[in-house]
């Protein structure tokens, strides 16, 4: 093995790749190369202080297809920026667009200047103009920067972080590697936002059809009525769907195949990021089991599952074992099915494993409406009516992007429109105890035949519920922006996310996760905010609480050491990645003490989610959704930290 | 003061809550509370109520006792569920609690608590980690006042306001503020028909945000080789009034034959209950005539890019017009179904059959000018928007 260090700095090692691949090399930093070594093991020492980052117009190269993309030092995704907590690093950045950027450090612990959102902590980078950004590491981890400048974002404007530990780090490892995941596209940022406005459901190509019905999918013509009474879409997964993007990993499309490197017996860390403009991905390798370690850059008590769900701007760190000497998929399926991100893990480069078929697309169930259908007495089967459109079989002339012809050998075989596709029951022996198992196991069984009959529930009650019934939002402002309001939304925690509540394996819940260390705050919130999360699907409208970021200006306010309950209830029937800067939140999920602690966290259609956050960072921060054409759509607010007395 | 009195009160009703607490949590199958004891609460400091709940509950955790959601102030949250909310994801992993008693625990034992949040109790393997501590987010949140919002944005103190200014006008505009457009021609086509064959357009353009729009709507036919038969163009203001319905008011000028009227507009447009896209207007004319229209239609997709639109429009009048050849009641009936292939959802040619009726006294003027008041068109053409 020939370790090069190919960073000035010393903080990558990579090695050039021959072939035709090597062409990429050049585009590409040294861990996202087309196959990766891995990551040197936590270096001793790190000598990060000066980084010089240019933001510039690139092109890339995806899947043999080039487009136009923003390059961070001549490269997408961005350089890996390893840093070791304890050291105050200086980041000089320059702007050589032509148009303003910035850079946001997602997930670090800045002052509220170094935080990178323009007009919120400083006034952006100007063309052909540089900021430099300085400030002391306090914590360690994975985390991940992109710009917060207009759509910059969407073209690859985004790079991971990694911070070494200060002292020793509880997750042992003999090999890491970053993956980040993304979505890219042909069509400019501005033409897909624009598209979304003026035309609803417009890279939707799963939508119900008549052939559908006709062939019996999906759902049935009573729902389907009821449904269309409510003018919404149960297709209505992902706003944009594999139709624009490609999915990437590390900036290598499906066909190219990122590789990572491995030798059997290794423990390996995986470190994922979820850089998508607007893609949730669920991610797993099948044949593999993850060990989550790390959410958001937070160490979290081990929790073993098979699949994730990663929403924009998560991250976690995983650890898998391979011991076998074979490849492995590894599959970054969109939310919707659309296409998938796919890289392999292999003990050798050019080894590949089967790529799994892209499982049918979920339907929006009125769970997702903020129905609470486990409060009906006898209703527990109506829960897992979320799997009940593709038990059915998805509508037979779905489209899904290049990706899902990479199926090979068995795993296509097995593929049906059953909806059973990639379910392993072996799987199901080493399921440990908790929620998600009890809720994966009963919808494997129903799955054989004792749903019939069942589907008419899903339509019951709709008629006479009022969707839009703002006594049960009362601080909403009502106007066009707001199409539903939930009447029931539940805490969603436990649920594993749309399309996930029947793959007949053990998927992360936020529920699983407990801190590895006390929180540094355990003391009671002091008062308790509600948070609407609301939006128009057909206006391609979103705000909070009824107000766009363009309509008003009042931010959240918060006096400094305050400890506060925040409730966020989705009035949407899609799911939104709730970031706050300059701070962590412990998600209020029955562990206490042990909370984990996030920066952003996924409210699931119809559902909410309850956290509690001291506001010790005097200044003010953006508060948004991640997904970022909803946050130029206008979901997004101040939230303001002032000292006691300050704020009067 | 306030803050002294609510602290002193929060005390008392630690005495007066803690039994109804436990009582609640007795009735749940095998918890196991053992030592059970009223303690006596500290005195809390009436300068920070908050800080000293942890010492209360340290207190309480010393006795041997698991510590129940202590309620910070007697102004008990207003709304049930979220006096319970302390209790739902905190009392129940940390108290021994059987998990198979979880799944029977009903709504009778405790009525306002969320079901889902049951899912919870039962038994996580790593919840028992929390032991018997009731301590950080498993607390239940108080109801101090939320502080004013400032009045300064603090980035100003760090930079020039004048940059900032700027930088936060942009951001506004970016995030809500953006200005969309869209032009679109729901009909562009060719009408084969009995006599010359003909031709058809109905189009709209906007530009503007999400609430304030600029449209211009065209719709007209006419023959090959003859004159415009009808034509129109309107200019409307519009204003979105709910989810799915955009107001629309301005002008409408005719072109074609007969007089050209100038009509000044009022209407709506939206998305009707099941997906019908409909547009209403009232048109009143310079020479004080009132005509109305309806139109409607529907896309049923029959596959993801095969799409079968049936489409009605009724034109009204509420008197003779007869320059125009216009009679009063319903004077035209346009039905069309039209079937579209999606090459992409931007472009999208089709062919169908489009049946015109004029109706009433307005036949009447048309079987007066020797004219078929009825035509049955075959048609192809393209849908299309950019």
């Amino acid at each position: 093995m020939d370790f090069t260090n190919l960073d000035r700095r010393g903080l990558l090692r990579g090695i050039g790749f021959a072939g035709g691949t090597a062409a990429f090399a050049a585009w590409m930093p040294a861990w996202a190369q087309p196959v990766s070594q891995g990551l040197a093991a936590p270096l001793p020492t790190v000598s990060g202080t000066d980084i010089t980052l240019r933001i510039a117009h690139h092109t890339v190269v995806i899947d043999g297809r080039r487009s136009a993309a923003i390059g961070v030092n001549g490269t997408v995704p961005a350089p890996l920026i390893r840093l070791r907590e304890g050291q105050m690093v200086r980041l000089n950045v320059i702007n050589d667009l032509d148009k303003d950027s910035s850079i946001h450090w997602h997930g670090l612990l800045v002052p509220p200047q170094m935080d990178g959102v323009p007009g919120v902590s400083f006034p952006g980078i100007k063309p052909r103009s540089s900021y430099l950004y300085e400030f002391p590491i306090r914590q360690n981890g994975t985390y991940w920067y992109h710009s917060h400048s207009g759509f910059q974002e969407q073209l690859g404007h985004y790079g991971p972080i990694v911070i070494d530990p200060a002292g020793t780090d509880p997750v042992q490892f003999d090999r890491e590697h970053v993956i980040v995941l993304s979505d890219h596209s042909p069509i400019s940022p501005e033409a897909i936002f624009r598209r979304m406005k003026v035309d609803a459901g417009h890279f939707n190509y799963q939508r119900q059809t008549l052939a559908g019905l006709l062939a019996g999918r999906d759902q049935r013509l009573k729902d389907r009525l009821d449904w269309g009474a409510m003018r919404m879409d149960p297709t209505d997964i992902s706003d944009t769907t594999g139709a624009a993007y490609t999915y990437l990993v590390n900036g290598h499309g499906p066909k190219d195949n990122w590789t990572a490197l491995f030798s059997p017996g290794q423990r390996v860390r995986l470190r994922f990021v979820n850089a998508s403009a607007m893609t949730t991905f669920n991610v797993r390798i099948p044949g593999l089991r993850f060990t989550i370690v790390q959410a958001d850059g937070q160490n979290v008590m081990p929790v073993e599952i098979d699949e994730f769900q990663i929403g924009v701007a998560e991250t976690y760190d995983a650890i898998v074992t391979p011991t076998e000497d074979k490849a492995f998929t590894l599959v970054g399926e969109a939310i919707d099915r659309s296409g998938m991100a796919r890289a392999t893990l292999a003990p050798r480069a050019g080894m590949t494993a089967p790529v799994p078929p892209l499982r049918p697309r979920p339907i929006a169930t009125m769970k997702d409406m903020g129905m609470d259908m486990s409060g009906m007495q006898g209703m527990e089967g109506m829960d897992m009516s979320a799997g009940m459109g593709s038990t059915r079989g998805v509508d037979p002339t779905a489209e899904q992007n290049a990706s899902g012809k990479l199926a090979t050998g068995v795993a296509a075989a097995v593929a049906s429109q059953t909806g059973m596709a990639g379910m392993d029951h072996s799987n199901m022996q080493g399921m440990p105890g908790d929620s998600g198992t009890k809720q994966g196991m009963d919808h494997s069984a129903m799955g054989h035949g004792a749903m019939a009959g069942d589907q008419s529930m899903t339509g019951m009650d709709m008629g006479s519920m009022n969707m839009r019934d703002f006594s049960k939002a009362p601080q909403v402002k009502r106007g066009p922006g707001v199409q539903t309001i939930s009447p029931m939304p539940m805490d969603r925690t436990g649920d594993p996310g749309q399309g996930l509540e029947d793959v007949g394996h053990k998927v992360l819940v936020y529920k699983d996760l407990m801190a590895l260390d006390r929180n540094p705050d355990v003391r009671a919130p002091s008062r308790s905010i509600d948070i609407h999360l609301t939006g128009n699907m057909e206006r391609f409208m979103w705000s909070f609480d009824g107000e766009k970021m363009s309509d008003v200006h009042e931010p959240i306010p918060f006096i400094e050491g305050e400890r506060v309950r925040v409730n966020l209830i989705n009035d949407t029937m899609m799911g939104h990645p709730i970031h706050i800067h300059g701070h962590f939140f412990e998600l209020v999920t029955g562990h206490g003490d042990h909370a984990p602690r996030k920066h952003t966290v996924i409210v699931q259609p119809g559902g909410k989610v309850t956290w509690d956050f001291t506001a010790d960072a005097v200044g003010d921060w953006a508060f948004h959704c991640h997904l970022l054409y909803h946050m130029e759509a206008g979901m997004m607010r101040i939230v303001s930290v002032r000292p006691k007395g300050e704020a009067q | 003061m306030i803050r002294l009195a609510s602290a002193l009160a929060a005390s008392a009703s630690l005495l007066v809550n803690q039994p109804a607490l436990a009582q609640d949590h007795s009735q749940h199958q095998g918890m196991s509370m053992p030592g059970m004891q009223m303690p006596t609460p500290p005195k809390p400091s009436a300068k920070k109520p908050v800080a000293k709940k942890p010492g209360v509950k340290k207190q309480l955790r010393r006795q041997g006792m698991p510590t129940p959601a202590l309620k910070p102030s007697p102004q008990a949250p207003t709304k049930p569920d979220e006096a319970m909310e302390g209790m739902d994801h905190s009392s129940m992993p940390g108290m021994d609690m059987a998990p198979p008693a979880s799944a029977t625990q009903s709504s009778q034992s405790m009525p306002n608590m969320d079901m889902q949040d049951h899912s919870q109790h039962g038994a996580t393997p790593q919840a028992a980690h929390a032991g018997m501590e009731m301590t950080g987010t498993a607390l239940p949140a108080g109801d101090a006042p939320a502080p004013p919002p400032p009045s300064d944005h603090y980035a100003d103190r760090l930079f020039p306001k004048a940059e900032m200014d700027r930088a936060r006008a942009k951001s506004m505009r970016e995030q809500g503020g953006r200005t969309v457009y869209q032009v679109m021609f729901n009909l562009a086509e060719y009408q084969a028909r009995a006599g010359r064959d003909g031709y058809r357009w109905d189009g709209e353009a906007f530009v503007g945000g999400d609430i304030n729009r600029f449209w211009l709507k065209s719709e007209g036919e006419g023959a090959f080789g003859d004159r415009l038969e009808s034509a129109e163009v309107q200019a409307l203001y519009s204003r979105a009034i709910g989810p799915y319905f955009d107001l629309q008011a301005g002008v409408r000028q005719d072109f074609g034959q007969g007089p050209n009227r100038t009509y000044a507009t009022v209407g709506f447009e939206g998305l009707a209950p099941y997906l019908f896209e409909v547009e209403g207007a009232l048109f009143l004319s310079n020479k004080g005539d009132l005509l109305g229209r309806l139109e409607g239609y529907y896309d049923q997709r029959i596959t993801q890019r095969l799409v079968l639109q049936p489409r009605v429009e009724l034109n009204l009048s509420a008197q003779d017009v007869p320059e125009n050849r216009l009679g009063s009641g319903l004077t035209n009936a346009e039905l069309g179904l039209r079937l579209r292939y999606e090459i992409t959802r931007q472009f999208a040619p089709y062919i169908g059959v489009s049946y015109d009726a004029k109706t009433g006294r307005t036949a009447d003027f048309a079987r007066a000018d020797g004219e078929d008041p009825t035509t049955t068109s075959f048609v192809a053409g393209v849908r299309l928007w950019f």
